[in-house]
């Protein structure tokens, strides 16, 4: 699913954005998230919004039965196309771990014309978060 | 010889419907009461957002549910490792009822449900997004088995395959020791902030055919007593 403002044409067909102000701003995302063999492991959403002090990029990972994370990227891009993020919180197995993530557009380059254009790469750097007593 | 299997199988069937009735009005499986956020003296943001599918953004599940995703073309979660998922996309509320930002709902069935218990968990993830304020990440576990119970078997065993009533009870049953959801700030005035939430969910009608037809859920996310960056902009709602 992409869901923003204007955004022509929307997806999936038949979705209808919300027209209301506070959206005006908002571009939505959902993904499935396939592991390293290509296999579909979870859900995902990339939601990138502007506010004062700038742009705000968000990803929720879900992962069934292992746990969610949030991860807050910073808007600007490094070189390689690149943008890193920080792991800012985790629920069951993720819920004592920190750490970066990093995104970056990979296009498609096999020529087969039903291929989506490229992909997303998220590589995910854990740390054990230590509690402060 | 016959007799004998005719009892056999009349004590399994008073069996199975003993232990029918028992599972679903078991005496030791009580709802958990009062939400302890309800009487909070905190400032909290009151959060609602509509329970039917056909009016979330976008819902989607494996596709094989009696609750259909929404709209028809959204990709569905068949493949096993996330068959039992669905999630949400919706518009959230404040407490007067306007548009108040951005709600993505993960929600996964999980291998943690103890039917004989009463637990009928669900782990989820919400991320909402609010202009005013900023990003929320909340997770919790759920207990859907007082819904089940009180609404989606009477549905199943109506012969109008509907149910119409008044249901309203907390969903959320934890990280919290106090059955709350762990919700942590993303970005806005909200950065850094740790807090607690109880989602809750309040259900007007159901139809086993197609799932809630008139169902309101709502979030109370309670903020942290003191915190700079948050005077004068947060207010009891």
């Amino acid at each position: 699913m992409v869901g923003a403002a204007g955004q022509n044409p929307a997806l999936p067909q038949g979705m209808i954005w919300p027209a209301d102000d506070v959206l005006k701003d908002v571009r939505a995302e959902l993904f499935k998230i396939r592991n390293a063999r290509d296999t579909v492991v979870g859900v995902a959403s990339r939601t990138v919004t502007r506010d004062g002090s700038g742009e705000v990029i968000d990803w929720v990972l879900h992962l069934p039965a292992r746990g969610s994370m949030f991860v807050n990227m910073r808007p600007e891009a490094l070189k390689g196309g690149f943008r890193r993020g920080e792991l800012r919180a985790g629920s069951r197995e993720f819920a004592r771990l920190g750490g970066l993530m990093s995104e970056r557009w990979v296009p498609n380059t096999s020529g087969d014309p039903d291929a989506p254009t490229g992909r997303v790469e998220l590589v995910t750097n854990y740390v054990s978060r230590q509690d402060t007593p | 010889m016959m007799k004998y299997f005719i009892a056999l199988l009349l004590g399994a069937l008073l069996g199975a419907a003993i232990f029918a009735i028992g599972l679903i009005h078991n005496p030791f499986n009580v709802d958990s009461g009062l939400s302890p956020l309800s009487v909070s003296d905190s400032e909290v943001i009151a959060l609602s957002f509509s329970g039917v599918p056909s009016e979330a953004i976008v819902f989607t599940n494996d596709g094989d549910s009696h609750v259909k995703p929404f709209p028809e073309k959204v990709q569905q979660l068949w493949e096993a490792p996330i068959r039992l998922s669905s999630v949400t996309a919706t518009v959230v509320y404040d407490a007067r009822g306007q548009a108040a930002g951005l709600g993505i709902k993960f929600s996964s069935r999980s291998e943690r449900t103890r039917l004989l218990q009463g637990d009928a968990i669900v782990d989820s993830a919400w991320y909402i997004y609010l202009p005013d304020r900023g990003s929320l990440f909340v997770e919790q576990s759920e207990n859907h088995w007082g819904y089940l119970r009180d609404v989606v078997f009477p549905a199943y065993r109506s012969s109008a395959n509907s149910w119409k009533g008044a249901w309203l009870g907390d969903l959320t049953v934890g990280p919290g020791a106090l059955h709350t959801a762990a919700v942590t700030g993303g970005a806005g005035s909200l950065r850094g902030l740790k807090m607690e939430a109880v989602e809750s969910l309040s259900v007007r009608a159901y139809s086993f055919d197609s799932g809630p037809v008139a169902a309101e859920g709502r979030l109370l996310i309670e903020l942290p007593w003191t915190s700079e960056g948050l005077e004068g902009e947060s207010s009891s709602e």
